[in-house]
């Protein structure tokens, strides 16, 4: 077992301001990024502000940008570093910043609302549900979801413009309407509701332009793109996009 | 507290007033430039290689092969090829390159394909570079308004993909021809045809409005155990959509170069039997 | 007086795990106004770790289950111990709570006729956990989040408001519950992000905080699990009962040390995965004991049959109850069978092949390559005891989760005591959240509106000792003028990790009467030591005061532990004294129970003899003659007492 001293920078600061520290550490073998953090409040920071809680990947907690890159503390093996490097940890760069590594995530909770829950369809009583394992595949690969928001971060729609934030649900819940979209009991439509529809129309399906970035900074490895935004995009276009129906109605408007 | 507190900049994106207060654009260390210059440099390549050639009006003929990127061949000035894919729907009004006409379809494909949206993106429009570097402009709309809208008729160029990619096939089986039209030989072209129209088809059936088109839409997959095995078999295909949209993009243009070749007579066609 | 924010509510539950997040369902569906107040990030709470499923028997995959067989089960899994009619509830209701979850969205693995699936675990007698992968405490956790989300719509299309009647105040603590008289009449809690005080004013509050695992060293619970509930119910003067009985899971991982402690899965020995020392032995089939005898296989061919043909042959001893294995693991490291890093290793690697391995353990998979990078398709796990469950908790009434001695405060969950008895079984831990989450939503609402005009009002006494209670550690600056020893403050997390080893190597999972001694001297002094621990900087998100004042519970739980755990002299369950090595037939129906010795408040005791906790032994309601003739005489006389039997 050996251990060595690593450098870090880690930023400090909140809403009025701040910047990085440098901070020198003891690091060991098998250790992750959080367990540096971690031995920073117990031997030289005490009041450093972090969020986490099962260390294991599975509670989305402790999510960051390390060396600029938006991951879990958690699960950065510092191994994957060399002991030259310096170690920039900084709080998510996508959401107000309340105190050195911990931001306001209040806009995912608020998305969280903004998208209608599960219908439970009006015939079937409890137990009396039957889905079959390939129907439910899909939604839930979705379900894996830790909420971990790194895809929220990343996107660039909101990331780069937070002007976008009002009209965008981002990844995260996109996916959710794509999940419910897919759930083979859900009654949303036998209530008027179309997730088709409102996927574009009221939860900004169209600022995305798929170019990725949550997929590859997902923890769980779930194809966010592929197998929720790009599908519920065509089910978008099912309702919208179709240019004889588009026509048609341009056409009529045009006349009256 | 922190060694030089940064003034905020307040200047929007990551460096909106109520976020941390950073100056860079991005802390990223590794090499992020390095694929999107890469899809950059490759997609400009082809461009630059194919308007030469698709303006060129010349050199795309030469029996049995016919270059994909004048197959089929539309307007009255086509060089006449004998059993090959020539119908004169254009007449004789047409007066430049007929390359033009059909290779709207393939371009319209692609250039609406969701791999190759990313891929210019963020290797032309910077919208982002990579993840989490901060993009250049200052406003962003996505594909919420005219033109990129327009993206959303991906499905309607992925069916004539198919009826393009259906007369490559025969071009395909043409080139099992000798140059006098006798059947039942093979040259390297042949070889070069194959792989290409393999390629071009794995590249159509992966597309991603396929996948919905087969089964994707669908709410019950078990009640549609056919559509079903067929939306899982492109999903296995889908998942290698990048490498197949860059391996039939090369493998289109090595298929043109090498009619160009013979048609030019730089090179002749080593025959098999 | 201090500046406090104050909010009137109906019921206030306090923890949004799967018990709180089901009582705050229950509770608003039955027309309370109801918050929840959380450590964390609202949906992060401990129950996403869950990984095998939730006990149930709605018997799909084998028709024979029914809520006896579960009953039965989970009594002999307690030995005995169970409060029973908790047992009784939690089995007859279980199918109803994971069914109900379906109607809520939850999207359960699935049999080939579109039912809910269910895998076999430890001590089930038959296949009976609903599970998703090996991620189902997130599904359950999510599932009522979002039924939550979906309350709130509803609210807010009635009244136009998310929050009017049901809100989640996340990342914020309490630390005391405030009375008028005996009875509850709110809580007294901190922001964490900005400081700021509040008191939630409620006559019914709901506790379902979880564990107390942050108090041993190896431990597969993270931060939250400080005994905040355990301590809080003290404090008000409800009592804790048989808090010596704390599960330690058998399988941990113990390599590398920054994941030591994290869970392997129950259900990678239920699909199949076995336990070898360094010689290369299934060494399990030495450690069965009698009271398990015909249960369990007595050869290799006889367990792996099993896996295919459970109908005629007996489950591998890989599946006994928890405590059997832990102890077993326990006793092979200490002979000098271990693996290299001091545990003992789990292997699917020869026993399956890779791809259903990833299929089947998907995130186990992942957790190894990605932590210990350890492909487990290719080579065994190490894996060894760590701190999983504490089976005591607050003391409640089995049918309403009401506490005892405190009108108006219920408590369900880990935090509530007697469910599991001695010992708890895979996937009765997810159905208890929900069983009985939901009778403390219901009972604490059904109290509350009971009250209707006359809510207990708050004493603002109480509310101003609480504020200067949780201000100290900022003016905890070494010693007062006159007393100079001159030493500087505690730092909190010295003292805490002081606590961890303590408890970990003087009341871990062997206990012996002079280390239980020695432990409760050391917690004495380390409670002097605590009340000086000192933090640095100001109100806002900072982790040295949370943890400072955390100190306090974690400490008044690990003396009830040790406490407890020195008084039973005898092994049962979660409980191995080496002293005292067999389980004793008198010990079966005593209760043990925690009361705080001066109850008027007065924490400042730190006489190491006396300490804050006192002891008293209660005798258990006989079990119900209906519910005993599920058993075989012969299984009964290894529990129960003579006179007990002819009862």
């Amino acid at each position: 077992m050996s251990s060595y001293k690593a450098r870090f920078k880690v930023w400090r600061g909140d809403v009025e301001g701040g910047g990085l520290k440098d901070f020198e550490v003891e690091v060991n073998d098998g250790e992750v990024v959080l367990d540096i953090i971690h031995r920073l409040q117990a031997t030289q920071a005490p009041d450093l502000a972090v969020r986490w809680n099962c260390k294991a990947g599975k509670c989305g907690s402790c999510s960051a940008e390390i060396n600029g890159r938006p991951r879990l503390m958690c699960m950065t093996r510092m191994s994957v570093f060399t002991r030259e490097e310096t170690i920039t940890v900084t709080p998510l760069r996508a959401f107000p910043v309340v105190r050195d590594l911990v931001t306001d995530v209040g806009f995912n909770y608020t998305k969280a609302r903004q998208v209608p829950a599960f219908v439970p369809p009006a015939e079937l009583g409890p137990g009396e549900y039957r889905m079959m394992q390939e129907d439910v595949d899909r939604s839930q690969e979705f379900r894996k979801c830790i909420e971990c928001f790194l895809c929220q971060d990343t996107c660039h729609v909101v990331r780069d413009h937070e002007e976008n934030k009002p009209a965008f649900a981002g990844p995260r819940f996109l996916m959710r309407v794509a999940e419910l979209d897919m759930h083979p009991l859900d009654a949303a439509s036998d209530n008027g509701l179309d997730r088709k529809k409102t996927a574009q129309d009221e939860h900004g399906l169209g600022y995305c332009n798929i170019t990725k970035c949550c997929t590859e900074v997902c923890p769980e490895g779930i194809k966010i793109t592929d197998n929720a935004l790009i599908p519920l995009k065509e089910r978008a276009v099912d309702r919208k996009y179709d240019p004889l129906v588009w026509l048609g109605s341009k056409i009529r408007r045009r006349s009256s | 507290m922190a060694t030089g507190t940064e003034p905020h900049l307040n200047s929007g994106g990551v460096r909106t007033g109520t976020r941390a207060a950073i100056d860079a654009p991005h802390l990223r260390t590794d090499r992020w430039w390095l694929a999107p210059a890469a899809t950059a440099a490759g997609l400009l390549a082809f461009i630059v290689y194919s308007t030469w050639r698709a303006f060129a009006n010349a050199d795309y003929y030469s029996a049995p092969y016919v270059s994909p990127f004048y197959s089929p061949c539309l307007a009255e000035n086509c060089k006449n090829m004998p059993s090959g894919p020539n119908a004169d729907l254009f007449g004789s009004w047409w007066a430049i390159s007929p390359a033009i006409i059909i290779l709207i379809f393939p371009l319209g494909f692609r250039l609406t394909c969701y791999y190759y949206r990313k891929a210019y993106y963020r290797g032309f429009w910077a919208s982002p570079p990579a993840c989490a570097v901060a993009e250049p402009h200052k406003k962003y709309s996505g594909e919420t308004r005219f033109p990129l809208i327009l993206q959303n008729i991906h499905r309607y160029f992925f069916y004539a993909a198919i009826l393009v990619a259906a007369v490559l096939t025969y071009d395909t089986v043409l080139s099992f021809r000798d140059t006098d039209e006798n059947w039942g030989h093979m040259g390297l072209g042949t070889v070069v045809f194959l792989i290409n129209i393999v390629l071009i088809w794995a590249y159509t059936i992966s597309c991603h409005s396929c996948r919905h088109i087969v089964g994707g839409k669908l709410k019950h997959f078990s009640k549609h155990p056919v559509r079903y095995q067929a939306w899982k078999f492109v999903g296995k295909l889908n998942a290698r959509h990048m490498l197949l949209a860059w391996a039939s993009l090369v493998s289109v243009a090595v298929a043109d170069f090498y009619v160009y070749l013979l048609a030019s007579g730089a090179f002749d066609d080593p025959r098999f039997f | 007086m201090s500046v406090v924010d104050r909010q009137e509510w109906d019921v206030v539950v306090v923890g949004a795990g799967g018990a709180g997040l089901r009582a705050a369902i229950e509770a608003r569906e039955r027309g309370a106004r109801t918050a929840v107040i959380c450590k964390s990030l609202f949906g992060k709470a401990h129950t996403v770790m869950a990984e095998g499923g939730i006990a149930a028997a709605m018997a799909n995959v084998n028709e024979h289950d029914n809520w006896q067989v579960h009953f039965r089960d989970t009594m002999r899994g307690g030995k005995f111990l169970n409060q029973w009619r908790m047992a009784e509830l939690h089995a007859q209701e279980a199918p109803q709570r994971v069914w109900e979850l379906e109607t809520w969205g939850a999207l359960f693995d699935r049999t080939k006729d579109g039912k809910i699936s269910q895998r076999n675990f430890g001590g089930h007698e038959y296949p009976r956990l609903a599970h998703v992968g090996d991620r189902t405490g997130l599904e359950l956790i999510r599932t009522l989040q979002q039924k939550i989300v979906s309350l709130q719509q509803e609210d807010k299309k009635e009244t136009g408001d998310y929050e009017s009647r049901l809100k989640v105040f996340q990342e914020c603590t309490v630390t005391r519950i405030l009375k008028d008289g005996s009875r509850v009449s709110g809580v007294f809690a901190y922001e964490r992000e900005t400081g700021r005080f509040m008191v939630l004013e409620a006559p019914s509050v709901v506790i379902a905080t979880g564990g107390i695992g942050k108090s041993f060293k190896v431990t597969s619970n993270s931060w939250e699990y400080t005994g905040d509930g355990h301590a809080l119910a003290l404090l008000a003067g409800a009592p804790l009962l048989n808090m010596e009985f704390v599960q330690f899971h058998p399988t941990g991982m113990v390599w590398p040390p920054s994941v030591k402690g994290i869970l392997v899965t129950e259900s990678v020995r239920g699909d199949g995965g076995v336990l070898r020392n360094s010689e290369d032995k299934r060494f399990m089939f030495d450690y069965i004991p009698d009271v398990f005898k015909e249960k369990y296989a007595e050869s290799e061919e006889e367990a792996d049959r099993w896996y295919e043909d459970p109908e005629n042959n007996r489950r591998p001893p890989e599946l006994l109850p928890r405590d059997e294995v832990a102890r077993a693991i326990n006793a092979e490291v200490k002979a000098g069978r271990g693996s290299p890093h001091g545990g003992v290793f789990l292997d699917v690697s020869t026993r399956m092949p890779a791809e259903i391995i990833k299929r089947r353990l998907p995130s186990m998979y992942h957790q190894f390559k990605e932590l210990a990078d350890v492909d487990i398709t290719a080579e065994a796990m190490e894996v060894g005891p760590t701190c999983h469950y504490v089976m005591g908790g607050i003391a409640v009434d089995s049918d309403s989760a009401a506490a005892r001695g405190v009108p108006g405060l219920f408590a369900a969950g880990e935090v509530a005591g007697g469910m599991h008895g001695s010992n708890r079984l895979g996937g009765n831990s997810l159905s208890d959240l929900l069983v009985f989450g939901r009778r403390a939503g219901w009972h604490a609402a059904e109290y509350a509106t009971g009250l209707s005009g006359a809510r207990p009002p708050v004493d603002e006494v109480q509310i101003d000792t609480a504020a200067a209670e949780a201000l100290r550690p900022f003016s905890a600056e070494g010693p007062a003028p006159g007393e100079d020893d001159g030493r500087p403050p505690e730092n909190p997390y010295t003292v805490h990790q002081e606590l961890q080893q303590t408890m970990n190597d003087l009341v871990g999972i062997i206990r012996r009467e002079g280390e239980m001694e020695q432990a409760l001297e050391k917690l004495a002094d380390l409670r002097v030591r605590a009340r000086r621990a000192g933090v640095e900087g100001h109100r806002q998100f900072n982790p040295g005061w949370h943890l400072a004042l955390d100190l306090r519970n974690m400490l008044l739980v690990s003396e009830c532990v040790a406490r407890a755990a020195l008084e039973r002299t005898e092994s049962r369950g979660g409980h191995t004294r080496e002293d005292h090595p067999t389980m004793e037939r008198k010990w079966r129906n005593i209760n043990l129970l925690c009361r705080l010795t001066d109850p008027t408040g007065g924490l400042a005791a730190t006489d190491p003899v006396r300490g804050q906790i006192t002891l008293t032994r209660e005798t258990t309601d006989p079990i119900r003659a209906d519910l005993l003739a599920l058993f075989d005489k012969e299984e009964l006389v290894k529990y129960l007492a003579e006179e007990e039997l002819y009862e």
